[in-house]
């Protein structure tokens, strides 16, 4: 009885809403840089990581149709890294930066537009339907089928999933890195703490804003192609989809906190999926449909509760 | 052009914030190696004088000359780069980074010779040594004023910048800030302070200005402006 429980949450519940966790918390950790450093809410966020995503299938398919064998997905991302990097720089330019002493409220509109205008570019660019990402069914891994099975246990975790969680801490370890022991993470730390202080001790705060943009375009870039790899297809809605939990994650972990949004992606991931565990009784706890419900739900409770976030990151 | 040598120089500075004018041409001078210190009653514009040297507002007529070189609306960032350090009188430290780490900031500037100069601080504020991985916000309010100053001293400054330093903190901390301004002053940095606390302020300055609903009131050394009837009336609780 125990084994059957302990198997079928782990295998269906427990590494899928870790895994889910991981993608909120790399989508997250642009967020909530955005936030802290240049004070607004960034809606176009959940599309850079959709955008990422196609550039990245993109890739693939050219090196498959020119070659004959597709690049590895996590290949393929870094050039779409760089052109992600790219778009933001010039949407800042263009559609943010003249809103930088502007009241915040013009630049969130600003995003809002800019959500709709890269959506409906992709709509236009590789067509409103479904994309395939990777073919077939995603196997367990089997050396830990047949480890976890000599000890009677059934532990089946694909190898798809290995690679988001692996790929997440190496990307989280690269950015604690970045913010604790380089001058321009330091610097992001600094204006994230205070802009107007940053200002009076000479720092650049467009270098700093830069640098945001390529830390936040990376990570999204990387979870908007993990997202895909989980999902194994592509949707221009995908992003958007991604857009709330995100941000509840973002404010769960405090706003400006890094690690913050790590741990707030994470918890959301796993609580969306334990939500429609059969806690009680045999059917779900929660009909799935209600997942995205779950991180509003964690989201309001959090805002009312505590605003800052268990880091204590800015409240407006 | 008149070139007496003066580190700063504020000519007939008009300015305020948006719409409302706060300084209605205020005239202030540093010579190399001095201390000076404005002060005067709430609202005189003090604070909104250091802002209008940091190109923080919107100057309307007047100069402000740094070595006779005119820096009049240079945007803060590059104030810095041209050698005026400042301190603000609140929210003066990155409160979620180390002491070290704010040193660090201050040196943004700088490209070389930091681990020098970051051992000199220490020297000079051998309190924050022992605490240079403590986050800034976990001190206390004189410790915050001496990172305050001390990350303000990490660039090669021409001229320092302060705004109230001791205000809010214990009688025992404003005497040792006053005396760090001293041993500052006489490592060569000329000061310009802005001080609510006008007798301990003028006591160790070589010079003063009382500036009065912006505009200057009094000028002196400080010794001067201390003995001054009127100045000790107004401004130094009730004189004699």
């Amino acid at each position: 009885m125990w084994e059957s429980f302990g198997f079928e949450f782990v295998n269906f519940y427990f590494v899928p809403g870790i895994v889910l966790g991981c993608i909120y918390a790399l989508g997250a950790i642009g967020i909530t840089l955005t936030f802290g450093i240049l004070r607004f809410a960034n809606f176009a966020h959940g599309e850079v990581m959709m955008t990422g995503a196609y550039v990245t299938w993109t890739i693939m398919a050219l090196t498959g149709a020119l070659f004959g064998w597709a690049l590895h997905p996590l290949i393929a991302a870094i050039p779409s890294v760089f052109l992600m990097i790219l778009v933001f720089f010039v949407v800042d330019r263009f559609f943010y930066k003249p809103f930088r002493k502007a009241p915040t409220i013009k630049v969130v509109m600003a995003s809002f537009g800019m959500m709709l205008v890269i959506r409906s570019l992709v709509q236009i660019l590789w067509g409103p339907n479904q994309i395939t990402f990777v073919k077939g069914i995603a196997k367990p891994n089997s050396f830990i089928r047949e480890l976890t099975g000599s000890m009677d246990m059934m532990i089946l975790v694909p190898n798809k999933h290995f690679l988001i969680m692996g790929g997440t801490v190496v990307i989280v370890m690269l950015l604690g890195y970045l913010l604790t022991y380089t001058r321009i993470g330091k610097a992001m730390r600094a204006v994230s703490d205070s802009p107007d202080l940053a200002l009076v001790t000479g720092i650049d705060v467009e270098v700093v804003i830069r640098a945001t943009w390529i830390v936040g375009g990376a990570c999204a870039v990387a979870a908007g192609v993990f997202l895909a790899t989980d999902i194994q297809m592509l949707e221009t809605t995908m992003g958007f989809r991604m857009l709330l939990p995100m941000f509840a994650a973002a404010i769960l972990g405090g706003i400006g906190k890094p690690y913050g949004a790590v741990l707030g992606g994470l918890v959301i991931g796993l609580a969306e999926e334990l939500s429609s565990y059969p806690w009680i009784g045999d059917a779900p706890l929660l009909s799935p449909g209600y997942k995205s419900g779950v991180a509003f739900s964690i989201m309001i409770v959090m805002l009312i509760v505590r605003p800052s976030g268990i880091f204590k990151g800015r409240t407006f | 052009m008149n070139t007496d040598n003066f580190t700063l120089e504020l000519k007939n500075i008009t300015a305020g914030y948006g719409e409302s004018e706060i300084l209605h041409g205020i005239n202030l001078k540093v010579k190399p190696g001095e201390i000076v210190a404005i002060i005067g009653p709430n609202g005189a514009g003090k604070s909104t004088a250091i802002k209008a040297i940091l190109g923080l507002l919107n100057i309307t007529k007047g100069s402000v000359l740094l070595d006779g070189n005119d820096i009049t609306d240079t945007p803060p960032d590059r104030v810095v780069t041209k050698g005026i350090s400042y301190v603000p009188q609140t929210h003066n430290v990155f409160v979620n980074l180390s002491v070290q780490e704010n040193l660090e900031m201050g040196a943004w500037t700088r490209t070389d010779g930091i681990p020098e100069r970051l051992d000199e601080m220490f020297t000079l504020f051998p309190d924050l040594r022992e605490k240079r991985r403590q986050a800034a916000g976990s001190l206390s309010g004189g410790q915050r004023q001496m990172v305050a100053m001390a990350k303000a001293l990490m660039v090669d400054a021409k001229v320092l910048l302060l705004d109230e330093p001791t205000a809010g903190l214990s009688p025992k901390y404003r005497g040792e800030i006053f005396s760090t301004i001293q041993d500052i002053n006489s490592s060569g940095v000329p000061i310009l302070i802005v001080e609510q606390n006008a007798k301990q302020a003028l006591g160790c300055a070589n010079r003063g200005y009382v500036l009065v609903e912006g505009t200057n009131r009094y000028e002196g050394t400080g010794k001067e402006l201390l003995d001054d009837r009127e100045v000790a009336r107004m401004f130094l609780g009730g004189g004699e």
